[in-house]
């Protein structure tokens, strides 16, 4: 038995086993102030999970924000030389709209960032720590990695406008054929129904895409996400899958981008992949990856009730010697049981036994 | 777990029970939910499912939460909400559209902000916004018809399905916004532990659409 880890609550138990994971791999934290300047969030909007922000003016008349995401942070605060790479993780709470309820949320979010001359080993590395990370939440765990590279080169093929090209890419995201056919009646859309249709164990989903990849661009994606999910299944990152309806804003993602899961969490709870489009945009001339974890979602595992409030219920009279009773009830909390004092037995407080505090101290005749 | 039922929402009503029958004929019977009860969860271990019906409209909301692995919504409530959920396939039944209608002498004035009464604002919203028409949303949740009759506004967005209803109240379909139909919907993080399941109750039920 384990006090500490008997103490903690799911999704501080993971937090504590992220933090070990991510330092065990050189990563340092990034600790930043609640507070970011809006114009942070103004110029890529569209990057944001959700889209509103809670701003604020701050005494010196800037308008401010509370953080609605990590990421731009931490690019903003990168200070990079040439040929380097800085490897970040954090731990910070953002302020999101929440999805279905339409209201502000704050939201407990874990993540790495590594950001510089990557290559494909840092890739590897990125990847690899999003499934393991996965795998000490649950090892009833799936990771789902696409590759923008050949879901936008298998679009591409089909010569859309941007409407229907966005559309059509929607529809991927939906696993939506019916609605790919429905767009473009005029179109041969037979490569992206095999882009839906294909998903499961990477290597048997990457031949099976293979005839549809016939461009440079398809065909260098293919073979970059064939190389990373090789070295993942060498690395016992079983739980690894190819989906291609993790389809992330094209204005920021390029290449691998993946999705994590658990069984019985209704959502994603891990997100990330290769934003080097967001670092250009944001004038920094280098590649980044990297991934987040929604650690609010993690409350709804394990959530077996408990079967008592607390092991043992004292019970004391007016009489009782305070003092004598302040020792008696920390000597049987020493013993690494829950123990709680009071006078009257509530009547929905559920106790493994019962004792009670007499004028001979605690009596164990109950 | 591997083996688990897996949990179908159907949408309460006609469209629910034609619906029903497809996945019987896919092979995928609970005979219990043609008793006619009040109870609402049947399950078949046989066949691997359990069934629920809830209101149609809250379909996606169980789907989209988990409580239900896979459901059967109207693009209209998909459109409508969004969820965040997988679009599998599309069912053929329950057709109808998502249309503009209006009194029959109506006559549009672009000058004048359009008065939109509906139940389905995100859907108006959209529509009015892509034509980039100023309006005015008036949120309703039935009786739409009466609105224009009573002066509320100048046109309603909703379902039309034989257009009896409008007829009757001398309105008359004036725009298509959407065709609308039953989808097959999933939850996304079931799809990806019971892929095997779903697939093949969505190639199941793929042979029973009629085009």
């Amino acid at each position: 038995m384990n006090p500490v880890n008997d103490t903690l609550k799911p999704e501080e138990r993971v937090l504590y086993a992220l933090r070990g994971l991510y330092q065990r791999y050189g990563y340092s934290q990034f600790k930043m102030s609640k507070f970011e300047e809006y114009d942070l969030y103004t110029g890529n909007k569209d990057f944001l999970v959700s889209d509103g922000v809670i701003t604020f003016t701050d005494t010196d008349g800037r308008l401010m924000a509370l953080k609605p995401d990590v990421t731009l942070s931490i690019i903003k605060n990168s200070r990079l030389m040439p040929g380097s790479v800085q490897k970040l993780y954090y731990n910070e709470n953002v302020y999101r709209i929440s999805g279905s309820t339409r209201c502000f949320k704050e939201i407990m979010q874990t993540g790495l960032e590594c950001i510089g001359d990557l290559d494909l080993y840092n890739l590897c590395e990125v990847i690899s720590l999003a499934a393991e990370s996965l795998k000490s939440i649950d090892p009833n765990y799936v990771l789902d990695l696409s590759h923008m590279g050949v879901v936008s080169a298998l679009v591409d093929v089909l010569g859309l406008d941007d409407e229907r090209r966005a559309a059509v890419i929607a529809c991927i995201g939906e696993k939506n054929g019916d609605g790919v056919r429905r767009l473009c009646p005029d179109k041969d859309v037979s490569g992206i129904l095999a882009l839906i249709a294909a998903h499961g164990k990477a290597e048997t989903v990457i031949e099976k895409l293979r005839p549809w990849c016939v461009s440079a661009e398809a065909k260098a994606a293919l073979e970059e996400l064939s190389l990373v999910t090789g070295v993942l299944a060498a690395n016992w990152c079983d739980g690894v899958r190819v989906d291609f309806s993790i389809v992330n804003d094209m204005n920021y993602y390029n290449g691998i981008v993946f999705m994590g899961y658990i069984r019985g969490i209704p959502t994603g709870v891990l997100s990330g992949g290769q934003y080097d489009k967001l670092m250009a945009r944001m004038g920094r001339n280098c590649k980044a990856v990297g991934f987040a974890i929604y650690m609010d979602q993690l409350e709804r595992l394990n959530d077996e009730p408990r079967p008592y409030d607390v092991d043992t219920l004292v019970l004391y009279d007016d009489c009782a010697d305070i003092a004598a009773l302040t020792r008696a009830i920390a000597a049987l909390a020493r013993e690494g049981t829950s123990v709680r004092a009071q006078r009257t037995i509530d009547e929905k407080l559920r106790y493994r036994r019962l004792l009670r505090f007499g004028e001979g101290g605690i009596e164990y005749g109950e | 777990m591997a083996n688990s039922l897996i949990n179908v929402a159907l949408p309460k009503g006609r469209l629910g029970e034609k619906v029903y029958g497809m996945f019987a004929s896919a092979g995928y019977e609970c005979p219990a939910i043609l008793e006619p009860n009040r109870k609402l969860i049947f399950e078949n271990e046989a066949t691997g499912v359990r069934y629920f019906w809830v209101k149609p409209s809250d379909v996606a909301i169980y789907v989209e939460r988990g409580a239900a692995d896979i459901g059967v919504a109207g693009k209209d409530i998909l459109l409508e909400y969004a969820p965040d959920i997988y679009e599998l396939l599309d069912l053929n039944v329950g057709r109808c559209r998502m249309a503009v209608a209006a009194k029959k002498a109506f006559r549009d004035n672009p000058e004048r902000t359009l008065r939109v009464a509906t139940k389905f604002t995100h859907i108006a919203r959209e529509y009015y916004a892509g034509l980039g028409r100023d309006i005015d949303i008036i949120h309703l949740n039935g009786s739409i018809e009466i609105a224009p009759i009573l002066g509320l506004s100048d046109v309603i967005v909703d379902i039309v399905e034989t257009g009896k209803t409008l007829l009757e109240n001398d309105l008359e379909p004036i725009e298509t916004i959407v065709l609308i139909s039953a989808r097959l919907i999933a939850n996304k993080a079931s799809f990806k532990f019971h892929s095997d399941q779903i697939e093949a109750i969505c190639k199941g039920l793929a042979r029973q659409v009629k085009e």
